[in-house]
């Protein structure tokens, strides 16, 4: 099971809206995975589990892993190229 | 309303400010003012913008969504400010580029776990440009507040909240 992070400054606001789009792509897709909604300061505990991070806040820092901005998920501009992004991190 | 303060006190119509920290100070005193969040909250949300930007250039007029941890409200409320003439804030997720935000949405939250349907109402208004530019020539706080109200009521209906 892949386990994917949903990060944002808060772990409360924006990154709550992005989990729950990206739980339901897994749902239509069949894809079981293991979410993690956290702050972006939490990633680094991850570091070594996690498969992918999808964030709407900036890092700086270079992870082990694919990083997607979900800005897009919040405007509905491009939304559907960012869900596209994910599903080929999440098929791989 | 789900127990969301949404309320014609909280709503600033064609704010003058120069920067985003002045935006935020206004608004946060004035949720302040109102007994919505702890005094802790401006110097909170300021800092935490500077780190996390969170303005978003949607069709039309670009909005913004501070907002800081739970621990410095006291009331669930969203306070909104119609500015009169943009004011740059840095695009969520982007460190290098700025937008011109016209209207911020204030999110003053109480807890973590409760604000799916509430964010995912909000979402849908930024991506409706006829809503967003009513909103940014409107000049009526009363009229401002019912669209919001039905807005963000309406799709609770079906939600789970």
């Amino acid at each position: 099971m892949k386990q994917v992070l949903v990060a944002c400054g808060a772990g409360i606001a924006t990154s709550t809206v992005v989990n729950s789009a990206i739980e339901e792509m897994a749902k239509e897709h069949n894809l079981k995975l293991d979410l993690k909604q956290i702050k972006i300061t939490e990633v680094g505990s991850y570091e070594d589990t996690a498969d992918l991070l999808v964030t709407t806040a900036m890092t700086k820092k270079e992870y082990p892993f694919p990083v997607i901005n979900a800005r897009n998920f919040l405007t509905g501009i491009g939304v559907e190229d960012t869900k596209k992004q994910i599903l080929n991190e999440l098929k791989k | 309303m789900s127990g969301i303060f949404l309320d014609e006190s909280i709503i600033l119509l064609d704010l003058e400010a120069t920067t985003k920290e002045e935006v935020l100070t206004v608004m946060g005193k004035n949720l302040q003012e109102s007994g919505l969040v702890e005094e802790s909250f401006t110097k909170a949300i300021v800092a935490r913008e500077s780190a996390f930007a969170t303005g978003l250039p949607t069709k039309g007029v670009s909005v913004a969504i501070p907002h800081t941890d739970v621990e410095h409200v006291k009331q669930k409320a969203i306070s909104v400010a119609i500015l009169k003439d943009p004011v740059g804030f840095g695009v969520m997720g982007d460190e290098e580029t700025m937008t011109p935000v016209k209207i911020i949405f204030m999110l003053a939250m109480d807890r973590a776990d409760d604000q799916l349907t509430l964010l995912q109402s909000l979402m849908q208004i930024f991506q409706d440009e006829a809503t967003l530019n009513y909103l940014a020539n409107e000049d009526n706080k009363a009229n401002i507040k019912k669209l919001l109200a039905k807005k963000l009521d309406l799709s609770f209906e079906g939600g789970e909240v």
